[in-house]
């Protein structure tokens, strides 16, 4: 018996049934959402790897690596792959999936089949997508503004319409699980102000993948009819109108930010919590401000739209209503920060991350209230500013945070431990690398320089020979953890039910858990009940 | 533009406004993050694990900080709304005296037209302090028509005009860039907005020469289109009196009013039947697919100008 099948438990989710088919169908949330985890780390990678084609190009004035036509293909499979295939699935497909029904003491989700076919639409999305780039690619911009898209490009829209349609079904099967999981299968005693906020975070954004992806689906049906068959829809050529495009897909696109960073407050407040041992402060305030940000972020998609060509009135509705959904952001730093008050801190690799998260949305959330103001949404519009700010958000954000999340709950997803200070190291490495890379985009959209120039002006290329060298800093520490958390498996001493000592369902069973999650009953408490010793 | 500088300059009278409230905003934000971070630090020190310092009240909430920190950052987002709107209104609203060019977008060149039937490409010449309105179409895809040094932006739609104005306020040559994604060579489209002293202005428009002015160019297509037939002063058909009929309200069929304004001239020249006016029967055909972008632009140009302006054909000049 080698080492690592000493540490898998009898009866652990990974014992046993070690074949492919057994994984392929398996029913268990938690295997589901491993297969998730592989899906998702090779697209990020793939993502990760146009990145890399985009900041290399960009060295040089004049373009030092691609011709236009295979730039715009980089950045629109890099904005593609990253927003569909890894940012929108990332927490609540894996971390969501493997945590919610053990933080609500459930055996499964509501619909275990369902759960799989999810991931078996996710992954069919993802062979239309690979598909369209071994094809030659694609490049409309992961934005496919109409008419250039339907009537225009002469690339292989139809395969990228038809990934991001089918991986849409996936989003929006894995939210209607979660919400009925979430309602049906609490355990007794596990009332909606028990939940853990990670818990409500899952419910906030399922709420939003249920009822902004379809409109998503729509508009990529839309973009087919028109494109395969003519129907004019967008294209004013035809008697079509390419703000009705925009509206369509901001619609949806704006929730899909949301979808992106509400599973990333819940990460962040778990960990928070735990590594000061505190209460989070202001539970209520939080889950309020979790749905507050659902709700409004359905209200505020034409802040997009400020220099398309929308009304003036429309104009003043989206800016005002852009600043209100700051404030239940600002409301949940604020609180972040008021949980370490008096805690009793220690900074251990999970922590580095969700404070490295806090800072880095909080940058990308104050740049964002100065694109809400349309006189500066103007000059700045379209220009690397707009590209550092949701980068501050989606990465600085969403990927610190997901890091964050697998750090933490790695030892019980597969009972080892890695090696802290490498992934110490990694994680203040990536904050460095991360504000390296994109703090000079700020400065360049500033300057005037525009998003998705293959080319530019020579006065910009300190500023982004700045952001390429920061770039290839934050791939080694993407790079890290890959080696690290592998050695882990084979390597990493056993983890022990609860190494955090952190309060939470999922921390009373064993790591790995048992397929069947609990072997006893766990025992419900107060949420976040650092007052009292681990059970 | 070769040496490096760090601030761009303040080539409009609108640039000034949007700096002052853009630092205005980015000291408001580095005070915020600053306040956030120094409290983290703080806390992370004071509170390490094992540290002496006391905890007693340590998981309760706090509902009037809690209060607070909504009310307050909503007070300042309020603040800052308003503020911004002022600017954006007054960006947004061209003065009645503006100089009318017309800005006609293709993939991937910036085709200009001056009333006084001058062209050019990639280039386009303004007198200084002279508020200046461009109305703008594209032939193709959407394009966006931005100028740094101005920090004016608009986005520039087929099938539909869109306007932008400002005013030059030194004399210089400044990028013209086009921000919306428009295919291969997007990068590429970029051109110089040349700021000229206003006699040096009226030299150069005098010495470009051209095919008559925009007005007298539309005058020849309204009648090779056959549009004076039936809108002539002379015409038998009952058809809607053109003349001076530029910046008034019109009755529509529907019961609708609606601004003749360059919008509304294209959409009746492309599809006459969907604002009809009230009282006259649908028989004009439509023009769509027979005239190009330039060429819509020419006629709206003779519509505006009236009779007068056709029979003088210097009048753009002398404006």
């Amino acid at each position: 018996m080698s080492a690592a099948e000493a540490a898998v438990l009898p009866g652990s989710f990974l014992a046993g049934g070690h074949t492919l088919r057994e994984w392929l169908i398996t029913r268990d949330h938690k295997r589901i959402a491993i297969l998730y985890g592989l899906g998702i780390t090779f697209f990020f990678f793939l993502g990760g790897a146009a990145a890399t084609l985009i900041r290399l190009n960009l060295i040089t004035p004049e373009g030092a690596l691609l011709q236009a036509a295979t730039y715009n293909k980089a950045f629109t499979f890099h904005g593609v792959v990253m927003v569909w295939f890894f940012l929108i699935p990332s927490i609540p497909t894996t971390l969501g999936n493997f945590l919610l029904p053990l933080m609500i003491g459930a055996r499964d989700v509501a619909f275990p089949r369902l759960n799989l076919l999810s991931w078996y639409l996710y992954i069919g999305g993802g062979v239309f997508a690979v598909a369209a780039l071994l094809a030659g690619g694609v490049d409309t911009g992961w934005t496919f503004y109409a008419p250039f898209s339907t009537m225009f490009s002469n690339s292989h829209v139809f395969l990228v319409v038809i990934a991001v349609f089918v991986s849409g079904f996936s989003t929006i099967l894995t939210g209607l699980n979660f919400i009925v999981t979430i309602h049906c299968l609490r355990a007794p005693g596990m009332s909606w102000f028990r939940l853990p906020l990670f818990v409500w975070a899952m419910y906030a954004v399922s709420l939003v993948m249920v009822l902004a992806t379809p409109v998503l689906a729509m508009t990529l049906a839309l973009i087919g009819l028109e494109r395969g068959l003519g129907v004019g829809i967008f294209d004013p050529a035809l008697g079509g109108d390419p703000l009705l495009f925009q509206h369509l897909f901001w619609f949806y696109s704006h929730p899909a930010v949301y979808i992106m960073i509400l599973p990333a407050m819940g990460v962040a407040s778990e960990i928070i919590s735990c590594f000061a041992r505190r209460r989070v402060f202001g539970y209520r305030f939080m889950t309020y401000s979790m749905l507050a940000i659902a709700v409004i972020g359905f209200l505020v998609w034409g802040h997009h739209m400020f220099v398309a060509g929308q009304s003036m009135y429309a104009t003043l509705v989206f800016s005002l209503l852009s600043f209100v959904v700051a404030v239940p952001s600002a409301i949940k730093v604020f609180n972040w920060t008021a949980t370490l008050r008096k805690g009793e801190i220690s900074f251990e690799s999970p922590m580095l991350y969700a404070l490295g998260f806090v800072g880095l949305f909080m940058l990308g959330g104050l740049t964002g209230l100065m694109l809400a103001a349309p006189a500066l949404d103007m000059p700045l519009h379209d220009t690397y500013f707009v590209i550092a700010h949701f980068h501050y958000v989606m990465v600085g954000g969403s990927v610190m945070a997901y890091l964050g999340g697998i750090h933490y709950w790695w030892p019980k997803l597969t009972g080892r431990r890695y090696p802290e200070s490498w992934a110490r190291f990694a994680a203040i490495l990536m904050f460095f690398g991360f504000n390296l890379t994109f703090f000079p985009q700020y400065l360049l959209g500033y300057e005037g320089m525009p998003r998705r120039y293959h080319a530019y002006a020579p006065q910009f290329q300190v500023l982004n020979v700045l952001s390429s060298g920061g770039a290839s800093i934050l791939a080694v520490s993407y790079l890290l953890p890959i080696a690290y958390l592998l050695w882990s498996l084979r390597y990493g001493r056993a983890a022990g039910d609860n190494p955090w000592q952190a309060r939470g369902l999922e921390w009373q069973t064993t790591s790995p858990p048992p397929t069947e999650n609990f072997r006893r009953p766990p025992r419900v408490r107060e949420v976040y009940d650092y007052a009292e010793p681990a059970p | 533009m070769s040496t490096p500088r760090f601030l761009l300059p303040q080539a409009s009278s609108i640039a000034f406004r949007i700096d002052v409230f853009f630092w205005s905003m980015t000291a408001l934000c580095a005070l915020v993050a600053a306040g956030v971070i120094v409290a983290i630090v703080f806390f992370g020190v004071r509170y390490r694990r094992g540290s002496p310092a006391p905890r007693t009240d340590r998981h309760r909430d706090a509902l009037g900080v809690e209060i607070t920190w909504i009310l307050v950052p909503f007070g300042l987002f309020v603040v800052a709304f308003i503020w911004s709107l002022s600017i954006f209104a007054l960006a947004r609203t061209p003065p009645a005296n503006a100089r009318d060019i017309y800005v006609v977008a293709k993939q991937w060149m910036w085709k200009i037209e001056h009333p006084g039937g001058q062209r050019e490409i990639n280039t386009l010449h303004v007198p200084v302090d002279e508020p200046v309105r461009l109305t703008m179409t594209s032939q193709d895809v959407i394009h966006s028509f931005y100028v740094p040094a101005f920090r004016v932006k608009q986005d520039v739609l087929p099938g539909r005009y869109t306007q932008l104005w400002f005013t030059a306020t030194q004399p210089g040559t400044f990028p013209l860039l086009c921000t919306q994604y428009c295919g291969t060579d997007h990068a590429r489209m970029g051109g110089t907005v040349i700021v000229m002293p206003r006699a040096e202005y009226a030299r150069w428009l005098a010495g470009q020469g051209g095919a008559g002015t925009l007005a007298a160019q539309g005058a020849q297509l309204f009648r090779a289109h056959g549009c004076s037939g039936c809108h002539g002063s002379h015409a038998v058909v009952h058809a809607p009196e053109l003349t001076g009929l530029y910046g008034r309200m019109v009755h529509l069929a529907d019961g609708r009013s609606v601004l003749a304004d360059d919008r509304y001239l294209r959409d009746c020249i492309l599809e006459p039947s969907a604002q009809r006016v009230a009282g006259y029967p649908p028989v004009m055909p439509s023009f769509s697919g027979e005239l190009s972008e330039e060429e819509l632009l020419a006629l709206i140009a003779y519509m505006k100008s009236g009779p007068a302006g056709v029979a003088d054909e210097s009048a753009d000049e002398r404006r």
